[in-house]
């Protein structure tokens, strides 16, 4: 018979290492239902009759964060067999902490110590004996880095999935607030008693959750119980049980562990963070760092050395030349047979649909390599920590400055980074202006109008200050959606420095594995599905396959473009532009070069290189309305691949649809702003 | 006396939390209740968040929420 084993513990104390440690690399990824905490469960590789799941990694099971709530219904509804929480050693107290709720849910439990090498390293002694005696459940020393006990781990938790585990905590509460906590226990009356406690406790603590599923005909008799309790407690039942389990804690910490000094010590974390986020050091620090990480993902002239290639460009360009390759020869071998031209048109823009998605990988991969290095190592935390006081001028925290600063490069992999944000506000506002960073893809859409209407001295002041357009209109637009999109939401900065630890190279590459799947799998068939669609559009109309200037996307084009005229645009081939890209912003280049007068593919390459100039385009556009036109692509709906991690990271349509009609409606507002102010100025 | 009045090196016990509902919960749930011992290590580059150490390791919050937590005299 199966055994189902849950992962509980703090962020940082190592739950990940161990769970993949547990699992080897049979684990399946997903997001809980309705949010995006990320949802990951195993197979124990030594015993496949043991499932293990990795639970969000939280501080206390109190109903306030996405995590929080995922964590305790997982426990209490679920039920797993047994429960391993994994416990820090250096910081032990705060970590009992929650290990004490999880007990209250009277499910069984292990604990297992972990950093045993830290603990020992800093001179300090923990005697687990006496703590699992103290405690009433197992206590396992584990180093989960290193793989040490974690065999007698799961002995431990295995035996512990059969046995009643203990339920009362004598002197925990203090008679007073336990005499409440039975009263109501009682008034619950749950078939499994354990229940009926672990709920009279959350009431005490002024669980809104909980008080919410009560029973009508017992909840005004459990709110007077409240009251009293509260009065007994001097007011504060809540304040009083969250002290009551840390004087708790405190007790059996001073009898179980011998600390080789009091107060706090300085440790090698400390002596890094004297330079890390020293007063004058740590902006170049970290603007040195997020240098490195920029260059190695994105520059095409890596360490300055003039077309050198960094390993995401390199590894990028090796997957389009593979890919194009074999891609070439499929269309081929199917031309080949005989297939007619729509036939052999579907198959290339299929193919053309993987290709997107596929050519995005290796900056995904080396962008979470980075990320995931810098998240782990603890170094991320100090990031927030420093960049905090500006961030929070516009609603936001110090670790939104990540994903938008990668949106220079590639709005997906940036809209993938915004993981990281504890927030899950600061998160939705993150991913809503992303996108507004000018990515490198829309640099070519720039190059041709600069080119073309500028003239040589201003050019690199025009493509300048796009985007730093980009930059302002994000940073309003995050006041903005701060104030009234996100009211009743207040942001707070309680958040643990971690000590810095060098990452495993096993748990850097399974994270780094894992977000490059995600995206295969989800931003994928949005990517493909769109380009399929668009190129059925764009090279047919009622009759069977056209040329672009007489398809269904040319007749849409034509109907929609009243729309642009405030804008100054209202022409079907600037409209066509719009959506063609979508699926990718450079191919605007290559549309106009297209329906302006049929150019050759090298002269499109040389246009978006801004060494040539596309002179039909000003028949319709002058310098007002160019620009105009390069702020709506700017800050429009980005691309389907774009729009693909926004759905993935936000979990549900509603918000990509919000985040979208946002991103479109900001575009149009700026874009008509331009146009009249620049007429009345021009 | 807050929190906020320390300076970087300096330290108290913690005499009360003044903070309101889910923010109240969180400095608790974090370790910060009355009697606990806190010190300040560092300001942050721009003056604002700090540091603090307590219960054994370290915890980063801002200027306004390190104004909720009183200290004893």
């Amino acid at each position: 018979m199966g055994i189902t084993i849950a992962l509980a513990g703090n962020p940082n104390c190592g739950k990940t290492t161990l769970f993949n440690e547990l699992t080897g690399s049979k684990q399946h990824v997903g997001n809980w239902p309705g949010v995006t905490v990320d949802k990951k469960d195993g197979i124990y590789k030594k015993n496949k009759d043991v499932k293990i799941l990795d639970l969000p990694g939280t501080y206390s099971l109190s109903p306030y964060s996405a995590e929080e709530i995922v964590a305790r219904d997982y426990i209490v509804k679920d039920r797993p067999d047994v429960v391993i929480d994994i416990v820090d050693g250096t910081s032990i107290e705060r970590n009992l902490y929650l290990s004490l709720q999880i007990m209250e849910t009277g499910i069984p439990m292990v604990i297992a110590l972990n950093m045993m090498d830290e603990v020992k390293a800093r001179g300090d002694e923990i005697d687990c004996r006496k703590l699992s005696e103290k405690l009433g459940v197992p206590v396992v020393p584990v180093v989960a880095r290193s793989n040490k006990g974690l065999e007698e781990l799961m002995a431990a938790a295995v035996e512990a999935a059969g046995k009643q585990p203990r339920t009362e905590w004598p002197g925990l509460f203090g008679e007073e607030l336990e005499n409440a906590i039975a009263g109501i226990a009682s008034v619950l009356g749950d078939s499994d008693p354990r229940e009926s406690r672990w709920k009279a406790i959350k009431l005490v603590e002024n669980d809104e959750v909980v008080s919410k599923s009560l029973d009508p005909a017992k909840a005004d008799c459990v709110k007077k119980l409240v009251e009293e309790a509260n009065r007994k407690a001097g007011g504060d039942a809540e304040a009083k049980i969250a002290d009551s389990r840390y004087q708790y804690i405190g007790k059996i910490v001073g009898e179980c562990v011998r600390k080789a000094r009091r107060g706090h010590v300085e440790t090698k974390s400390d002596k890094a963070d004297k330079f890390l986020t020293n007063r004058i050091l740590a902006f170049p620090v970290f603007a040195a760092v997020m240098y490195v990480m920029f260059a190695c993902t994105f520059s095409e002239n890596f360490l300055f050395i003039e077309g050198l290639p960094s390993p995401g460009i390199w590894l990028a360009g090796i997957v389009e030349n593979v890919w194009g390759m074999l891609a070439g020869a499929i269309v081929g071998a199917v031309e080949g047979m005989g297939a007619s031209e729509w036939a052999t048109g579907l198959v290339s823009s299929c193919l053309d649909g993987i290709g997107a998605v596929a050519g995005f990988l290796p900056l995904v991969l080396v962008l979470f390599l980075l990320l995931s290095f810098l998240e782990d190592s603890g170094y991320m935390a100090r990031v927030a920590f420093v960049m905090d006081r500006i961030f929070r001028h516009f609603g936001l925290s110090g670790r939104s400055f990540i994903p938008m600063l990668m949106g220079f490069g590639c709005s997906v992999p940036a809209l993938m980074a915004s993981r990281t944000l504890e927030s899950d506000k600061d998160r939705k506002i993150t991913m809503m202006i992303t996108p507004f960073m000018s990515c490198g893809a829309k640099l070519p859409i720039y190059a041709m109008f600069a080119a073309t209407l500028f003239a040589d001295g201003n050019r690199t002041a025009v493509v300048f200050s796009v985007y730093m357009l980009g930059v302002v209109v994000a940073v309003i637009g995050a006041l903005l959606l701060n104030k009234f999109a996100f009211r009743s939401e207040a942001s707070n900065f309680i958040m643990e420095l971690p000590q810095y630890r060098m990452p495993t190279l096993k748990s850097v590459l399974i994270h780094a594995w894992e977000k490059v799947k995600g995206f295969a799998a989800k931003a994928g068939t949005v990517i493909f599905a769109s380009t399929v669609l668009i190129w059925f559009l764009s090279n047919f109309n009622f009759g069977g396959m056209c040329s672009m200037e007489e398809s269904l996307l040319a007749l849409a084009g034509n109907s929609i473009k009243w729309i642009f005229a405030p804008l100054g645009w209202a022409d079907w081939r600037a409209s066509v532009g719009v959506v063609t890209g979508w699926i990718a912003k450079e191919n605007i280049v290559a549309t106009f070069g297209q329906l302006f007068g049929g150019v050759s593919d090298e002269m499109v390459e040389a246009v978006m290189a801004g060494e040539e100039a596309l002179p039909a385009i000003s028949e319709v556009f002058n310098k007002v309305s160019a620009y105009s036109y390069m702020a709506f692509n700017l800050l429009c709906m980005p691309c389907f691949a774009a729009v693909g991690a926004i759905r993935r990271e936000m979990g549900s349509w509603k918000w990509t649809l919000r985040a979208v009609g946002f991103q479109m409606a900001t575009a149009y507002v700026v874009a008509l702003l331009i146009n009249v102010l620049g007429n009345m100025v021009f | 006396m807050t929190l906020r009045d320390l300076k970087p090196g300096q330290q108290g016990i913690v005499a009360s939390v003044a903070a309101a509902g889910s923010m109240k919960r969180r400095i608790m749930d974090m370790g910060i209740t009355p009697g606990v011992e806190i010190k300040v290590i560092k300001e942050a580059p721009l003056g604002d968040p700090v540091e603090v150490s307590v219960r054994g390791y370290e915890l980063s919050l801002r200027k306004e929420e390190a104004k909720e937590i009183e200290l004893r005299q």
